[in-house]
């Protein structure tokens, strides 16, 4: 049997911090970095003696998830225990939800190559983050960071609903996209604020029941997860096409090999022992608070998306790229405010931003400048002052230096040259130089023309302004 | 005057008059805990010293019309599960013997810092408050007062017997089950137990959650509605803390009782009550009657699973609570550890004693999966079910009169062999926790032998009141504190 024989199941468990100022039980901040175990206090630090009160904006920002994901929101939930040891885990437990999650059946829609569906949502909880461990280099042993504990985090179950890597990762793309636009995660995966554990297993084609599944926890970029998925899904074909089974087991994805391995098997499963809280009391929700935040809800991709093809005459394609990230797209609007031309923004972002951010493997957010450059950039294009082509060298710059476009032309000498006399020499010399493209043009040779323009850019290393020789060459020519 | 065998009440009057010096009364305790703390081991810290600093500083700034808390200056002691910033808070535990919070709980701060009373020390206790007798203690036995052979009950039991033996004028202590009512019972001395949710339990060290209170135990009934008044209110640090309004205590103590429906439950007068503390009750409950109150039989038939039910619960709260002593951060950790695993095991089985090992393996089991719904989960269907049972009664009655302990005070070493009949000390007390109301245990009388027994007072929700006045008036008509005091002997061992 073949690849195309199996079917294969996805399922995510995603995790996201949440942009609260203050952690989810006490009032420490929640700010990334800071020198270790200045976040803290003794309810994060598990003091004896130190109580949790839920941080209230915490409830907020989930609901709004669950609202903006097209769940159900439980008007009466509550916390849990979940109980493990581990020395980043300073309470002996994590505070989580289990029988009783904050939100529950929702969806969010996808659009593949194969069409739009829906992902189911199974649930959206709330809990805290767990500390961090920094282990020493030589072995000598492993220092705790509890700056991290106690950050808030939702916890978005989808269905095992993928069927491809491609739906995963469109899936994850558009989970944090949403996050995103309603402001309750800033979702950078480099930071570690949004991280997925990814749930894969294989089924012959037609089978109703699932294979089972193996797990891999805390990936935290899309480049690893498709890279590990696909590793998955391959591994499993072989070890069922060899007559194995597959064993229900969490792994651990290795980015320089491209392999998982396995951490721990089902025999040794945790039992968590989950029960509820009993420093805190139950959440309910009025229907009037759940009202009052679907009202306040900012605007959605989808609507975003709907707005710049009536508005910027996008095309549905360069609409739904540009607001499939919400830094590219709020990055957009600002760029179109000072240029007023979006068109050339949106191309702009979609090719050649686009094509660096790729190479560089960066997200939109890691954009070195800021819109009104790109705005500038566009600028000198109508304008005259630089060529496209010279443009495309001031954007390489602009991701480098961080320079202003303005400053880059002038340090390089790249404006162009629009100089009517400047430009009639060079166009001089390079007829002198080339008789027989004049020949070839004269018979309708159209292509020599490109070329004898090539040959004068070449010449003003790409600083002619092309029009004017264009228009130059065919009146020499004439 | 004897200063130690002042009330509060009668100190705070003699400060007021100015016949009475903070220092002097400092100094008093000072010495009493020097004489008696050798016999009675109700201490794990003593502050001796730092309490005349206190005195000297307070009485300085009292001279100043420095505006301190009504109550300023008078010494206090504190059991050693609340933490105190500064202070060894160790829960009688060799996992904390060294540890200092680097905080005060909201009741600690309440007393010291806003009352700016004197702390004497830190009161022996059962480890982690797990026990009835004080001698899970890590550290020494506390002796009872009455009878240095025998056990001033516990958890508090460094509380009620420094309280008793008059080494402290007051104290505070912690109920799960019967924690400050037991030993007050054993003592001779007045132990209330709040309503769960009056008093803020942050920077209490926890032992089950659900169940935990902080409360007085004092010489008198008006020392212990002082004290309430003090230390009850809403925490915003504690989010099982009620908000309701603050209340003066000391109002409901009317000596009149007249029209009062007590009810008395038959289960708590049945088999595994001892005769001598039955006959004393029924005493007390003839005076009730003749000082005007209604007394009739009544039933709470769900009390005999409540002690299932408590031991399921408490010990699974228990489990988890307890998990924070890892090893990692602060606390006990052992030597010689390879592995992380190493550190978690080997810490916590040498850093935790007996008791609270099993406990823990017990709630452990309870919340196991497999087993949860049996144990942990019908356990809190009983709990409903004694809820239920107890606002049935309390409908119909202001009052529910019970003994505190089925037994007086029993000899040191006696029930340590036998965990079950030791867990059989608080078949009166923990159905009240676990129905979440408050009660107040005072004493009413002492057995052949000379020991203490305490009788039980029930109320409703956060009606402290009713059962303050009940109290408050069988004591001004009877006359414990004059006919018994404790002997301290016994203790030629």
């Amino acid at each position: 049997m073949a690849r195309e024989d199996y079917e294969v199941v996805i399922g995510l468990e995603v995790h996201a911090e949440l942009s609260t100022k203050t952690k989810i039980f006490c009032s420490c901040p929640t700010e990334f970095g800071g020198k270790p175990n200045t976040h803290c206090c003794p309810v994060c630090m598990a003091m004896p003696g130190a109580l949790p009160v839920l941080n209230e904006k915490v409830v907020e920002y989930a609901v709004k998830a669950g609202l903006a994901t097209n769940c159900e929101i439980s008007m009466d939930s509550k916390n849990d225990r979940k109980n493990y040891f581990y020395p980043d885990l300073p309470k002996s437990y994590q505070i989580s939800q289990f029988d009783k999650p904050l939100c529950e059946r929702g969806y969010v829609e996808i659009e593949t190559s194969e069409g739009k569906k829906k992902i189911g949502l199974t649930r959206i909880h709330i809990e805290e983050d767990a500390g961090k461990l920094n282990h020493d280099e030589y072995g000598r042993g492993s220092l705790v960071d509890l700056n991290r504990a106690g950050v808030p985090l939702i916890e978005i179950v989808s269905e095992p609903d993928m069927r491809s890597v491609e739906e995963a990762d469109v899936y994850l793309k558009k989970l944090k996209s949403i996050l995103e636009y309603i402001e309750v995660s800033d979702c950078k995966m480099q930071e570690g604020s949004l991280r997925a554990d990814v749930n894969v297993s294989i089924r012959k084609k037609g089978q109703k029941e699932y294979g089972t599944r193996t797990e891999m926890k805390n990936m935290n970029s899309f480049r690893s997860i498709t890279r590990a998925i696909e590793y998955e899904i391959e591994r499993q074909i072989e070890v069922v096409e060899n007559g194995g089974k597959i064993d229900q087991e969490t792994l651990r994805w290795d980015e320089v090999s491209g392999k998982t391995f396995s951490m721990r098997d089902k025999e040794d499963a945790q039992d968590y022992r989950y029960f509820p809280e009993p420093d805190l009391v139950a959440i309910k929700l009025s229907k009037e608070y759940i009202d009052n935040i679907r009202k306040n809800l900012p605007e959605l991709p989808e609507s975003r998306k709907e707005r710049y093809i009536e508005e910027y005459k996008l095309t549905e394609k360069e609409a739904r790229m540009i607001t499939s990230s919400k830094y590219l797209s709020d990055f957009f609007e600002k760029g179109v405010e000072i240029s007023n031309n979006p068109k050339a923004i949106c191309n702009w972002l979609l090719s050649d931003v686009a094509r660096i951010l790729n190479e560089q493997e960066k997200e939109p957010d890691e954009i070195p400048f800021m819109p009104e450059d790109l705005a500038e950039l566009v600028a000198l294009i109508e304008n005259g002052t630089i060529s496209t082509k010279i443009a495309k060298d001031v954007l390489e710059k602009m991701f480098e230096t961080k320079e202003k476009p303005n400053k880059i032309i002038k340090d390089n000498g790249w404006v162009q040259i629009s100089d009517e006399g400047a430009i009639k020499e060079v166009v001089q010399k390079i007829l002198d130089a080339n008789p027989q493209s004049i020949i070839d043009y004269k018979n309708g040779k159209d292509k020599a023309l490109g070329f004898l323009v090539g040959q004068a850019m070449k010449e003003t290393k790409g600083k002619a302004n092309p029009q004017m020789l264009n228009n130059m060459f065919k009146e020499a020519m004439k | 005057m004897n200063i130690t065998e002042l009330t509060v009440h009668e100190l705070k009057e003699k400060l007021d008059k100015k016949e009475l010096t903070v220092s002097e009364i400092t100094k008093a305790y000072v010495d009493r805990i020097n004489e008696k703390e050798k016999d009675v081991n109700a201490f794990v810290t003593t502050l001796t010293d730092e309490a005349l600093e206190k005195a000297k500083q307070i009485e300085e700034k009292l001279s100043h019309n420095e505006n301190l808390g009504e109550y300023a200056g008078i010494p206090i002691g504190i059991k050693d599960n609340m933490c105190t910033k500064g202070i060894k808070t160790t829960c009688a535990s060799r996992m904390l013997e060294n540890f200092i919070s680097p905080y005060d709980g909201t009741v600690v701060n309440k007393v010291i810092n806003e009352q700016n009373m004197i702390d004497l020390g830190k009161l022996n206790m059962d480890e982690f408050a797990m026990g009835s007798s004080t001698e899970t203690s890590y550290f020494k036995k506390t002796k009872n007062p009455w009878d240095l052979s025998k056990v001033p009950g516990g958890s508090s039991g460094g509380s009620a017997a420094a309280v008793s033996a008059n080494m402290v004028p007051w104290a505070l202590g912690s109920d799960t089950g019967g924690s400050i009512r037991q030993p007050a019972s054993l003592c001779g001395v007045v132990g209330l137990k709040p309503t769960y949710g009056l008093v803020s339990r942050y920077g209490l060290v926890a032992f089950a959650s659900s169940l935990d209170q902080i409360g007085p135990i004092t010489k008198d009934v008006e020392d212990s509605a002082i004290l309430l008044s003090i230390i009850a209110g809403h925490d915003e640090k504690d989010s099982t803390s009620m908000n309701i309004p603050k209340k003066d205590y000391t109002k409901s103590l009317k000596n009149d009782i007249k029209g009062l429906k007590i009810g008395v439950p038959k289960e708590f007068f049945g088999e595994g009550i001892n005769e001598e503390v039955k006959t004393s009750l029924n005493t007390a409950i003839e005076k009730y009657k003749e000082l005007g109150a209604v007394v009739e039989e009544t039933s709470l038939n769900i009390a005999e699973y409540a002690l299932a039910a408590y031991y399921i619960i408490a010990c699974a709260e228990a489990s988890s609570n307890l998990g924070r002593f890892d090893g990692i951060r602060y606390g006990y950790r052992a030597k010689n550890c390879e592995t992380l695993k190493d550190i978690f095991v080997n810490s916590r089985s040498e850093g935790f004693g007996a008791e609270v090992k099993r406990r823990i393996i017990l709630g452990t089991y309870v919340l196991s999966s497999g087993y949860y719904d049996a144990y942990y989960k019908k356990a809190q269907k009983v709990r409903t079910l004694v809820k239920n049972e107890f606002a049935k009664n309390l409908e119909k009655y202001d009052v529910l009169l019970t003994p505190t302990s089925p037994i007086t005070a029993f000899k040191i070493g006696e029930k340590t062999e036998n965990p079950l009949e030791m867990y059989l000390s608080d078949i009166c007390t923990v159905s009240i926790n676990i129905a979440g109301v408050p009660a107040i245990s005072i004493p009413c009388g002492v057995d052949k032998e000379g020991m203490p027994i305490g009788m039980q007072l029930i109320g409703k929700h956060f009606d402290e009141e009713t059962i303050l006045n009940t109290a408050y008036t069988y004591e001004k008509n009877t006359n414990f504190r004059e006919k018994y005091k404790p002997t301290f002997k016994g203790g030629a061992n």
